[in-house]
């Protein structure tokens, strides 16, 4: 027993410095004023941001349910392949990740543009053009395809466990396939769309960035908003930690609930 | 210095080529045959932007030594801020530092400029006589030009009809050129520019023009295709819009008939705009205070000013340097602005705390 916690003894080190000690300092400005006095006037003036709060869970929120949908029968195909086609299956999907968040975004950028490869493609076909860049679908887009792994990852890990002889066996108890599907491998794939959802959804809601390159910087979202409190020509911190605790508070709900969803507790976090 | 070094880099590259290829009359300075001085023993600790001296063509500090015996310890920074933040902390110990205007003007109020001994800088005598005793400098104590430029609208001829340009920065409000307008990403070249528009001081401290310039630009974003920093150049290149505000210096590369789109021209709205300058300053508590002197100004040397200039692409406030320039740049009204228009501009000062607070508040809600 000691060994086991001896190991783990750097880790709580680097937690607690960079985890606990951070958070600390977050909750300390949000409540407290340029003087260092203690204040609600912080927390009072997300007032002002409730919209741009909205907006970024509204989004958010779409982003994670197009994942959950996109994702869900592909990692269920991907379950029920063999090894060494899951494995490849796998690694091609964590792929885009091996290459930065902000070039992969870039990318998306000249693809949607009016005169983007995707438009001079419809081009040729006398189509278009379409309007996408700059709009609240393409910082959708840009979202669902950078956090898409995040869903596939938890559901394959958990799916890949559901015993195949227990599809069969509802089968041959006369379930049609919508049946399987809802009474046999929802409830089993549960904790992975539990946590594949708040692997979504909580990046998702905080981004930034995504709204400059795709969006066009036209609507921000929360990320934004604390962005420009922490480096804008007025920086004020104490605003800035205080969007950025409410924040957290409403994630952490969100994970509370999810959490009750998901009684067992049997956790799809492990990735690979 | 505005963003976009790589770009800058790249147009210097192309500058320097250009050098190359046209004026080999002149050619670049060979400081190695003149005599070498004996090594003082003296580090000075030297603090610029990143790619923003020549270390190519004329390698600007290895002559510095070469030629004074003062090793010179040259590190970089990213922007005003982070400088500043360094500084202040007291954390570092440098003896040369190139802040912007309104930043100068800031380090002076806090009484972190040591006063330059002219003495010392005879070659500021080259320098433009306009660029003197600026705003956040008003008695020309603390701080010495290095490099200039202004901002301006950038627009592609092929769509936009010469005729609407009279608007001036209104064209940025045209509607007949709704989605393909960009904007600054930043509040405060955003509201400089509103403010340009309504006839005020882009350093107004009265609340009542910033609320005036918000309502502008709140009727502007309907026309806006994006806000944009530095993807304003792909964006203008690939034509995905047609007019965009930009700094001078940055802009040109948009221009450039190899790298850019020559459809692309630009103008200095007549209302006038800003005039941005990064200045040479020594820190109060600098240890080589005259070796400091001396290279501020073995940077407005003749042959070292050309060659910086060459290298970033931004103006040259060093007036012979500039005579020996490609007259493409020169002589170009983009990058050097008559007089009668720069008696337009405005440098940037700080702004009081309220005001900035104001500021991101009102863009905070336009954004919204």
């Amino acid at each position: 027993m000691m060994k086991n916690r001896s190991a783990a003894a750097p880790f709580a080190v680097w937690m607690l410095l960079f985890t606990v000690v951070p958070l600390g300092v977050v909750v300390w400005f949000a409540f407290t004023d340029g003087e260092g006095q203690f204040t609600f006037d912080n927390i009072a003036a997300i007032q002002g941001h409730l919209g741009t709060l909205a907006y970024s869970i509204a989004l958010g929120a779409l982003a994670t349910v197009l994942c959950l949908l996109l994702a869900y029968p592909l990692a269920y195909s991907i379950s029920r392949k063999t090894e060494r086609v899951q494995q490849t299956m796998v690694m091609i999907i964590m792929l885009p990740m091996w290459m930065n968040f902000l070039l992969r975004t870039y990318a998306w950028m000249t693809l949607l543009e009016n005169n983007g490869l995707i438009n001079r493609f419809l081009g040729l076909f006398g189509l278009g053009p379409l309007h996408m860049i700059n709009t609240s679908g393409a910082v959708v887009l840009g979202m669902v395809y950078n956090f898409l792994p995040f869903m596939v990852l938890p559901l394959y890990s958990v799916m890949t466990k559901i015993d195949a002889r227990i599809i069969e066996a509802a089968q041959d108890l006369g379930s049609n396939g919508w049946q399987v599907l809802r009474q046999v491998i929802l409830p089993l794939s549960l904790p992975g769309i539990v946590s594949g959802i708040t692997m979504v959804f909580v990046p998702a809601v905080s981004t930034f960035v995504i709204t400059k390159l795709l969006g066009g910087s036209k609507t921000q979202m929360i990320g934004d908003t604390i962005e420009t409190m922490f480096i804008g020509q007025a920086a004020n911190y104490n605003v800035g930690a205080a969007l950025s605790l409410v924040l957290m508070v409403l994630i952490l709900l969100c994970m509370a609930f999810m959490g009750m969803v998901d009684k067992d507790d049997e956790g799809g976090m492990v990735v690979v | 210095m505005k963003k976009a070094v790589g770009f800058v880099l790249a147009f210097g590259l192309v500058l320097t080529m250009a050098g190359c290829s046209q004026d080999t009359s002149t050619g670049s300075w060979d400081w190695e045959s003149e005599p070498a001085a004996e090594s003082t023993g003296v580090t000075l600790n030297v603090y610029n932007w990143g790619e923003y001296i020549d270390d190519s063509e004329v390698n600007v500090n290895d002559a510095f030594t070469h030629l004074t015996g003062i090793e010179v310890n040259y590190k970089n920074f990213t922007d005003n801020e982070s400088m500043y933040a360094l500084l202040s902390s007291g954390a570092a110990d440098y003896d040369v530092i190139f802040p912007s205007d309104y930043m100068v003007g800031k380090m002076i109020r806090e009484n972190m400029l040591a006063k330059i001994n002219f003495e010392n800088v005879p070659n500021f005598q080259y320098i433009e006589e306009s660029l003197k005793n600026p705003l956040y400098d008003p008695e020309n104590e603390y701080s010495v030009p290095y490099t200039w430029g202004t901002v301006g609208i950038f627009y592609n001829t092929k769509y936009v009809a010469e005729e609407d340009l009279a608007d001036g920065w209104g064209l940025l409000w045209n509607e007949k050129y709704k989605d393909m307008i960009f904007m600054f990403d930043n509040p405060r070249d955003a509201f400089g520019i509103a403010l340009k528009k309504l006839g005020y001081s882009m350093n107004s401290e009265n609340p009542d023009e910033w609320q005036a310039a918000y309502e502008e630009l709140v009727k502007q974003k309907p026309l806006v295709q994006a806000y944009v920093m530095d993807q304003v150049y792909d964006k203008m290149i690939n034509e995905e819009g047609w007019i965009a505000p930009y700094y001078s210096g940055d802009g040109v590369i948009m221009m450039d008939e190899e790298e850019g789109n020559p459809n692309i021209d630009y103008f200095v709205p007549e209302e006038g705009t800003n005039l941005f300058v990064d200045a040479m300053c020594i820190p109060v508590n600098a240890e080589h205070k005259t070796e400091a002197e001396a290279y501020i100004n073995f940077m407005c040397r003749t042959e070292v000013a050309k060659a910086n200039a060459e290298y970033i692409g931004y103006s040259t406030p060093q007036t012979e340097a500039r005579k020996l320039l490609d007259p493409e740049i020169g002589e170009n009204p983009n990058f050097y602005p008559p007089q009668s228009l720069l008696d337009k501009t405005e440098v940037f000062i700080t702004l009081p705390d309220e005001i900035n607070q104001l500021q991101d508040s009102l863009w905070l809600q336009m954004k919204q």
